[in-house]
């Protein structure tokens, strides 16, 4: 009896989170053939060079997260990260007190942003495609007064440590013996970047989703007016989850100033950001009607546009085709949720 | 709230309903805007260049692109979805126009833009896949294939007369763009208030399936709409081509967020259903002299942006907030 | 289904000395724009008793509750709660104060679980965040109390039919330790069994000592469990009295203020239809999807047949399916003698079918409310007002007209957002839209639920006058009084198949209640068969 009642709540669960699974098999797939073919597949260097360069995208995923969650979408997030990115360029370096202070500032000014928006959106009323539209291009103002032109001083160790392995950290900074010590040596390998992925995700992300501010995301975007009459505290949760989406794109910005030591108020590359980050979400299993997905998954869709470029890299397609392949790839991608419309037999489902 | 509200607008003698709110505000706003640009160049070059008709028809004439690519946009945000493919269809179409040149230029161009638009209306009607991703998918697409056609360098094809003729021409004064996009709006006009298919769009974007229910084929309507977006972007890149003689990477980027903010700056809901097509025409009129003004007071890119995001807020604010769930 | 021993009277008793009021409201009113939805209300309710609260739409009932359970605010008067006066600003905080409504529109959020939605408000926590185990243990608990054990706690809302939504809201209202609960139409879409289980757990309620309102359009529910009764009439409160003092007549004429003469049109003895002709509407072996099976049915030129049977059991999918709504249905469907296919409600209203399909949820399916009541009036019938695409606007505001003076619409302008109208009228405003198509064949999707005693009469008046103008009519009612009064022929639906057909004087209660349950005759449960049928309607 409690076996059986155990494997259909197991059967629920993953019918519930089919999107999810789909992304990571798809991820699996496409990553081991990238490291089977890759000359140096399956090593450390690998995996931190894609580790790093997925950081930033899987940030803005989770912060887009957030607002599709809500029912909404967020198009200032590529701003937001490129706001924090100028402004890193400017505060990463100094003594460690003062980077710290800077990071601080960094991350406050990443979550003042998201703060903004839900503002904007809850007492505004306004609709937060259009609202974060326009505060995006605000942000935009910022970063370009921060950084009229590409460059900044980042700080190059915090740098080097961030963007490598954990042995890099330890010798950097000089603890467990410089990355010596025996019982380093089996985590030394790891990309910082992933550990710093995995931290946020668990560190902030889990707690949020299971605290009530989170859950109340849920239900706001599962249906707001029976939030409303469960007498939950919409407004609370709506500038929550902003702030917290700011937050993470700022996360984003930072680290994209470490990885690149530098800031760079780059329009078209914010919007490549926000676009992506869109297309992570749903590759991700979230959907863009709201109440249904996860940050997680989010991370996963990063990962899986990014792992789509790395085999490009591989098979050097020719970089002409590069943008076309992609495109057809991330249209595949979505078009897969097409194969629902084949399975509904009562038109009417599918104006839900 | 709502007996408030009407003596309120009582008092100034004239009803204004909900839907010609925003218009009415946005057009107050275009004066206030040149106003403010006029007082600027009193101050600064004792002449008031905002006014001259010269002037207002130049600022018209580069809106055309703006407000032709907007008119579209309008039926698709109508129906409650949007078109992201805007940029390289805009831009596609340019540059397959100018690189099949001649007579067949502009049709080339036109069908592009149709061709695109029937792909989006196909994913989202047939599909059922949200028209936020389909549409950004089909942009990618369309970006590839252009970086493929071309090399991902501007092509050395240029425009023919005609579509020159067409975005930089005058006929007795008065710039043929404009007089293409006033041909665009009139069609508009008669589409959206007079036409089955107009009335189709509005309810498909108050509730797909009551007008599905009732009989609509809400299929074909919204492959309609879409390949009419499609087809006015495609229009825009051609004419757009013609102006600057040539076509080129990413010439419709600077369109695709205007154009949006226009159409809902102009009072129509961005979740479709409400929306009239002269608040629309009074939205990037908006747009555009904004932009203008804030060029003669030669403001950096950044202050720019900032002032342009605080007055889409802003109107949007002044336009009343949206309803609480409760109502 | 009583308990044996309750010390306080059980209905059908009298109201005793010790049930003091609890809620009290006194010279409560409340405007929204110009329409007057509550007028100087002075309103009490007892600890220990069942108040029912009776009245039209637009009565202002729902503006009653609103205001009890704080979603929306008076604008004059008092409201005080066992002696201490009390505001609710919002929902939330009449929860505090244990005011407990249980929605008409379900408050539960379909994406979230059901142990996610029955612990939305307080959920178990551990270090702050939500404890899972516990939420999923008190999940069980409330579900195994409303006798919902086959519900499991972490199915998503949205994968749930709709009677099982509304027995997790109603186990979710009861999470929240109510003193005083309120129920808008919370039985509506209930199975029988359920109702019976749902009436069982307020009774027991109701002898705690809790203070329990109820909203019902449906006369045997409230003689099965109210104690007492009011009954409201625009947006005044006429009286309140035991249950069981007045009959059914007195309460309907209090109701809508004026005399009713008959509750159903006469059925006219006409001559029957040659019965060699080929019936207009006719199905072979339709099956769809497990939920329909073999149906086979037909629908004469100038006759209404019913649908009945317990709710769910494949009605509504049968009428999409005629619709055009379904996909992948197999058999075969016969208009008029001819095969026909109809692959959408486009087709379906096309020349060849003429069906049309008044849809179950007038908000979400009947009508686009952001849009003004002349465009619903003839967004099914647009083809017909336009030439090349261009409409002819003389044509559409004739047809307006039309729409409107036919089914006496009460409207301000045409050109109203139809979201003004009551609910009776907006029913009438899709009916009308259908009307203006000129349809052969009418399918009627339960078009009276939650609809008042006025609109509920007109609309059975109508459907008659239809069907001897030469419409053919298909009727699905959850109500088996609409279904004895009005139709001509009776199905009746057992889990996807038409088990039973009941025709002439076979259509009655005993003999609906017993084919829906799929029973033979003689084992009808005490409460399904206690309403005697007189003033059914209401």
């Amino acid at each position: 009896m409690k076996t059986r009642s155990a494997m259909t709540d197991l059967k629920i669960r993953a019918s519930q989170n089919v999107g999810l699974l789909t992304a990571i098999a798809i991820f699996a797939v496409f990553y081991i053939f990238y490291n089977l073919n890759h000359p140096r597949g399956f090593s450390t260097a690998v995996l931190i060079q894609n580790s790093n360069e997925v950081y930033a995208l899987a940030m803005v995923a989770m912060a887009q997260t957030l607002p599709v969650l809500l029912g909404g979408l967020d198009l200032s997030v590529g701003a937001v990260m490129t706001l924090v990115n100028t402004l890193a360029s400017h505060v990463l370096n100094g003594t460690p007190f003062e980077m710290f202070l800077g990071f601080l500032a960094c991350v406050a000014a990443g979550a003042a942003c998201g703060f903004v928006n839900g503002c904007v959106v809850v007492y505004g009323r306004l609709q937060p495609i259009i609202a974060t539209l326009a505060t995006g291009a605000v942000y935009i103002g910022f970063a370009l007064f921060l950084r009229p032109s590409p460059g900044g001083d980042v700080d190059g160790d915090l740098s080097w440590a961030m963007t490598n392995d954990l042995f890099e950290i330890a010798a950097t900074y000089g603890f467990a013996e410089n990355g010596e010590a025996a019982w380093f040596k089996t985590i030394a390998w790891i990309p910082t970047p992933l550990v710093l992925l995995i931290l946020t995700a668990v560190l902030i992300w889990m707690p949020f989703r299971r605290s009530v501010t989170g859950r109340t995301v849920y239900a706001i975007g599962s249906g707001e007016g029976a939030a409303y009459m469960s007498g939950l505290n919409i407004d609370r949760a709506k500038i929550a989850a902003f702030t917290l989406g700011g937050l993470f794109a700022g996360l984003g910005g930072l680290y994209l100033a470490l990885q690149t030591s530098s800031g760079n108020a780059d329009i078209p590359q914010a919007g490549a950001y926000t676009l992506n980050s869109i297309a992570a979400v749903v590759v991700g299993g979230t959907s863009l009607l709201g109440g249904v997905g996860t940050a997680v998954g989010s991370i996963i869709g990063a990962l899986v546009l990014r792992t789509i470029s790395f085999n490009f890299r591989i098979f050097e397609i020719d970089p002409l085709l590069q943008p076309l392949i992609e495109g057809f790839v991330l249209l595949a991608a979505v078009s897969l949720g097409a194969l629902r419309v084949l399975k509904v037999k009562n038109t009417l489902e599918l104006f839900r | 709230m709502s007996s408030l509200e009407s003596t309120e607008t009582k008092r100034f003698g004239i009803s204004i309903t909900p839907e010609n709110k925003p218009i009415v505000i946005a057009s107050g706003f275009v004066l206030v805007i040149l106003a403010i640009g006029t007082g600027y160049t009193l101050a600064t070059q004792g002449t008031a260049t905002l006014l001259s008709p010269t002037y207002l028809l130049q600022q018209l004439q580069v809106g055309s692109f703006l407000g032709i690519v907007a008119a579209g946009m309008m039926l698709v945000i109508l129906l409650g979805h949007i078109d992201l493919s805007v940029p390289w269809t805009v831009a596609a179409s340019a540059m397959m126009a100018t690189a099949v040149g001649g007579p067949a230029a502009i049709p080339v161009g036109l069908t592009v833009g149709l061709t695109v638009g029937l792909v989006n209306g196909f994913g989202v009607a047939y599909l059922r896949i949200p028209s936020m991703i389909f549409t950004l998918g089909v942009n990618a697409v369309m970006r590839g294939l252009m970086v493929a056609h071309t090399g991902g360098f501007a092509p050395q094809t240029a425009a023919t007369d005609l579509m020159q003729w067409l975005a930089v021409g005058k006929v007795l004064g008065i710039p043929v763009a404009i007089l293409v996009w006033a041909a665009v709006s009139v069609g508009m006009t008669v589409l959206l208030s007079r036409s089955a298919v107009g009335k189709s769009i509005y309810m498909i974007g108050n509730r797909e399936a009551a007008a599905y229910l009732a009989g609509i084929p809400t299929r074909r309507v919204i492959v309609a709409a879409f390949a009419l977006c499609g087809m006015a972007s495609g229009l825009a890149g051609t004419l757009l081509a013609g102006y600057s003689t040539k076509a080129y990477q990413g010439m419709g980027d600077a369109y695709l967020l205007p154009a949006i903010a226009a159409v809902v700056i102009g009072g129509t809901h961005i979740l479709g259903g409400r929306g009239r097509y002269l608040g629309t025409v009074v939205g990037v009129i908006l747009v555009v002299l904004l932009n203008s003004v804030l060029s003669i007071m030669q403001l950096p890119e950044a202050g720019r942006q900032v002032i342009y995001g605080c007055v889409i807020i802003l109107m949007l604010l002044v336009y009343g907030r949206g309803q609480k769930v409760t109502q | 289904m009583r308990n044996e021993n309750e010390q306080i009277a059980s209905k059908p008793g009298k109201p005793t000395s010790h049930q003091l009021p609890h809620v009290v409201l006194t010279g409560i009113s409340k405007r929204y724009g110009g329409v007057t939805a509550l007028d100087t209300v002075d309103f009490a309710c007892s600890r220990g008793s069942i108040h029912a609260v009776l009245g039209e739409n637009g009565a202002g009932k729902s503006t009653l509750i609103k205001i009890m359970s704080g979603v929306v605010q008076p604008d004059a008067g008092q409201m005080s709660i066992a002696g201490q006066p009390v505001v609710f600003p919002n929902p939330a905080s009449a929860n505090a104060a244990g005011v407990i409504c249980i929605f008409q529109e379900l408050s539960l959020m379909p994406d979230l679980t059901v142990a996610d939605n029955i612990s939305i408000a307080d959920p178990p926590r551990r270090f702050g965040l939500i404890d899972s185990r516990a939420q999923r243990r008190r999940a069980e608990e409330v579900l195994a109390s409303i006798g919902c054990e086959d519900v499991n706690p972490l199915s998503r809302i949205r994968d749930l039919p709709l009677s099982r939504r509304q027995m997790v809201e109603i186990g979710k209202a009861l999470t929240k330790n109510p003193s005083v609960l309120i129920l808008d139409e919370a039985t509506s879409a209930l199975t029988a069994a359920d109702v019976e289980k749902v009436f069982d757990i307020l009774h027991r309620l109701r002898d705690q000592g809790l203070s329990i309102l109820t909203i019902s359009h449906r006369m045997h529910e409230i003689e099965a469990i109210a104690d007492m009764c009011s009954v409201f009439r625009n947006g005044r409160h006429i009286e309140t009295f035991v249950e069981g003092t007045r009959t059914n007549t007195e309460i309907v004429q209090m109701m809508i203020g004026r005399e009713i003469t008959a509750h159903f049109p006469p059925k006219h003895e006409r001559p029957p239809d040659d019965p060699s002709a080929a019936p207009v509407l006719e199905t072979r072996g339709l099956n769809w999807e497990g939920r329909l099976t073999d149906i086979n049915l037909t629908v004469r030129r100038g006759e209404i047949v019913g649908l009945g049977g317990l709710d769910g059991q494949g009605q509504k999918e049968l009428l999409l399916g005629l619709a055009g709504v379904l996909k992948s249905v197999s058999g075969e469907i016969l208009i008029n003698g001819k095969k026909t296919s109809v692959s959408s409600p486009e087709a379906a209203k096309a020349e060849g079918a003429e069906i049309a399909l008044i849809p179950e949820d007038r908000k979400t399916e009947g009508l686009m409310l952001g849009m003004s009541i002349a465009d619903n009036l003839t967004a099914a019938s647009l083809g017909r007002y336009s030439r090349f695409q261009i409409l002819d606007s003389a044509a559409v505001t004739e047809a307006v007209r039309s729409g409107i003076e036919r089914m006496r619409i009460k409207v301000g302008s045409p050109e109203d957002p139809v979201s003004t109208l009551s609910g009776g009228n907006q029913q009438k405003v899709v009916i009308a839209k259908w009307l203006l198509t000129e349809p052969k064949i009418i399918l009627l999707n339960d078009p009276t639920r939650g609809i008042d005693v006025g609109t509920k009469q007109e609309i059975y008046r109508l459907l008659r006058e239809l069907a001897d103008n030469g419409a053919s009519i298909l009727f699905y009612s959850t109500d088996y009084e609409e279904l004895i009064g009005c139709c001509d022929r009776v199905d009746v639906m057992y889990d996807g198949r038409i088990v039973r057909e009941l025709v002439g004087d076979e259509i009655n209660e005993h003999e609906i209640i017993a084919s829906a349950l799929n029973i033979e005759g003689g084992e009808v449960p005490d409460f399904l068969a206690g309403s005697d049928g007189q003033g059914g309607a209401v």
